[in-house]
């Protein structure tokens, strides 16, 4: 279980960093939420994975989930869609104040879309 | 007082809360609620300070929940200190902005309540997790603040700083979740005491979880390859707005101040003293790269921006120093830049408002409508910043200069006085072009109370930081020596825990 949560944040992590480093506002802003993604899957992790662990406390149970990162883990989810969301939005008005969409504010689009 | 600690957070949220419901209301009514809410904040900021000065380390318990499980609230001196500077900033640049920048839109009184909120809370919190809840909501305020009044520039520069500050939190959480997953703990007194007791094998990843952090209030404070997004941020922002933002690369700061002397100090054995030399020489290179920035500046809005950059290298270089009477010296310089950058800001802005089209752009144009008060206000200015005796830079930076070793004061003697020489040039040649090369007839809008009584504020705790120099340099001082003495926090949080604290 271990070796697939890793690959897939990676993964996440990977595909989100090279979108946000894109020149055009969309692909930055999907870049950012995967990277929030491979970023919670990663905090979620931070307390060990526990299969069958109890979530509260009780006398029977001997082995038990850290509810610490599962607290950590939803304010960062909390956050994070409150900043997506925001992101969207501004990006939104980026393309209308600045009458484009690449991050630089080129107005001029790329040479191969110049042709089509 | 016990709940006195919680104040400074819980009061701007109810003010802004308030103030966000009734975003429809009188504009007189919206304006005397802020500036009395800000006030108060100044009053409680005082009444820290002064509860600081007997050397205890005091904490609120969020809920009783004891540390170190539950959130809790330090002050001591340094988090005191901080909250009275953000308190009086806010108050020079809220004047300033009553007198016409609010009306641009009708959120901007409630999200600068919590702005100072998000501030006031990572000054105040012991606990590294809720240290980033506090970013987070003093970025979101932020965000919607630089933002304030729209346009193209200002939308254009949010895009960039709002991704970067993404990537930022991002960052922030990988790196609780490396020191959480190692230390098992986020509060910062108890990951003191742990990371003294840390298995070998884990070592490295405590390394660079703490390295990580490094970069995340690197980019906060704007050191050296994280700094591009501040020129042109703040020279895009509303005056008040950007004069409050000189609080917020101190923030990034104060962070770093915290975390390397509490959690990875002297006595973290393998991991003592992990970003002090990381730190002095960004600091050192942030500082060279901001004074060439403050020369070829061709705005006096970037130029100030320059002039943050060039402050927040000089602090960077002063913690990268690593002894407690540079650690003085750096506080007392920390209190200066804040509220002269602050007032510059400020100060820009009503220039050039007076200059008609050419606005901050420094070439000739005509003859301001007031150029006695502006250009004395900006003669204070500007001296103070570039760190002319009788003024408070030259105080901040003779301190720090004395107080580096004999290693030390091969790289930071020619690099500060270079940097104070760099600002001294191009500040002088903004001033004669704006006031002496003036010409034609006088036109513009003057000054209102409300702006000259905010700009003067500011800038008047130049002169005034050298007249009570004793005292503030006594207090930072202390401020030093508490922050290097580690063992007193852990004991005072810790120890305490199961007898209950202020709670």
């Amino acid at each position: 279980m271990e070796a697939l949560f890793a690959t897939t944040t990676g993964i996440l992590a990977a595909s989100g960093l090279y979108l946000a480093l894109r020149g055009r506002t969309f692909p930055v802003v999907v870049g950012l939420t995967l990277l929030s993604y491979a970023v919670n899957l990663f905090l979620f992790s931070t307390g060990g994975l526990t299969t069958d662990g109890a979530a509260v406390i009780s006398d029977g149970a001997g082995q038990y989930a850290d509810p610490l990162p599962q607290a950590l883990v939803l304010t960062a989810i909390v956050i994070g869609f409150a900043m997506t969301a925001f992101s969207v939005i501004l990006a939104m008005r980026v393309r209308g104040d600045v009458g484009s969409d690449h991050v630089n504010g080129n107005r001029v689009d790329e040479p191969r879309e110049d042709k089509s | 007082m016990q709940h006195l600690i919680i104040l400074p957070v819980l009061l701007p949220l109810l003010t802004g809360v308030a103030l966000l419901i009734h975003r429809g209301g009188a504009l007189t009514l919206r304006r005397t609620a802020n500036v009395l809410s800000t006030i108060a904040l100044v009053v409680v900021g005082v009444l820290l300070v002064a509860e600081s000065t007997d050397d205890a380390i005091r904490y609120y318990a969020v809920g009783d929940w004891q540390p170190p499980f539950g959130i809790i609230l330090v002050l001591d001196r340094l988090s005191a200190l901080m909250v009275m500077l953000t308190s009086v900033l806010a108050l020079g640049s809220l004047l300033y902005a009553c007198a016409g920048d609010d009306e641009q839109g009708s959120n901007f009184h409630g999200l600068f309540q919590l702005q100072l909120m998000g501030i006031n809370g990572a000054f105040l919190t012991g606990d590294l997790f809720n240290l980033f809840v506090f970013f987070e909501v003093l970025l979101i305020a932020s965000y919607a603040l630089l933002m304030h009044g729209g346009g193209k520039a200002r939308t254009h520069a949010g895009f960039h700083y709002v991704a970067l500050n993404l990537l930022g939190s991002m960052l922030f959480l990988i790196a609780l979740g490396i020191l959480y997953g190692t230390m098992g703990t986020l509060n910062m007194a108890d990951m003191s005491a742990v990371v003294t007791t840390l298995d070998t094998a884990d070592l490295g990843l405590v390394k660079a979880g703490a390295l990580l952090l490094l970069i995340v209030f690197g980019l906060k404070a704007a050191m050296l390859p994280l700094y591009f997004w501040l020129p042109r941020a703040y020279a895009a922002a509303p005056a008040p707005i950007a004069a409050l933002f000189a609080i917020m690369t101190k923030v990034g700061i104060y962070s770093i101040i915290r975390v390397y002397t509490l959690i990875f100090g002297e006595q973290a054995g393998p991991l003592a003293n992990l970003a002090q030399p990381w730190v002095w020489w960004l600091g050192l290179a942030t500082l060279a790269l901001g004074a060439i920035g403050v020369l070829s500046a061709r705005d006096m809005r970037t130029q100030v921006a320059y002039l943050i950059l060039v402050s927040v290298g000089t602090l960077l270089a002063g913690i990268g120093m690593h002894s407690e009477a540079a650690l003085g010296a750096l506080l007392y310089y920390l209190i200066h830049t804040t509220l002269v950058s602050g007032g510059l800001f400020l100060l820009v802005d009503a220039i050039a408002q007076q200059r008609g089209k050419a606005g901050a752009r420094i070439v000739q144009s005509r003859t301001l409508a007031q150029p006695a008060i502006l250009g004395l206000m900006f003669f204070a200015g500007a001296i103070a910043m570039a760190g002319l005796p009788p003024l408070s830079g030259a105080f901040g930076k003779a301190m720090l200069l004395q107080s580096a070793t004999t290693a030390q004061q091969h790289w930071l003697w020619p690099i500060l006085l270079g940097s104070g020489l760099a600002s001294l040039i191009a500040l002088s040649r903004t001033g004669s072009t704006i006031f002496w090369r003036a010409s034609g007839e006088k036109t513009g809008v003057t000054l209102g109370p409300l702006r000259v009584t905010g700009t003067l504020m500011l800038i008047s705790c130049a002169p005034l930081m050298v007249a009570f120099a004793g005292p503030i340099t006594a207090f930072t001082q202390a401020t030093a020596a508490q922050l290097l003495d580690r063992d007193a926090y852990v004991e005072s949080i810790i120890a305490r825990g199961d007898t209950g604290g202020d709670a």
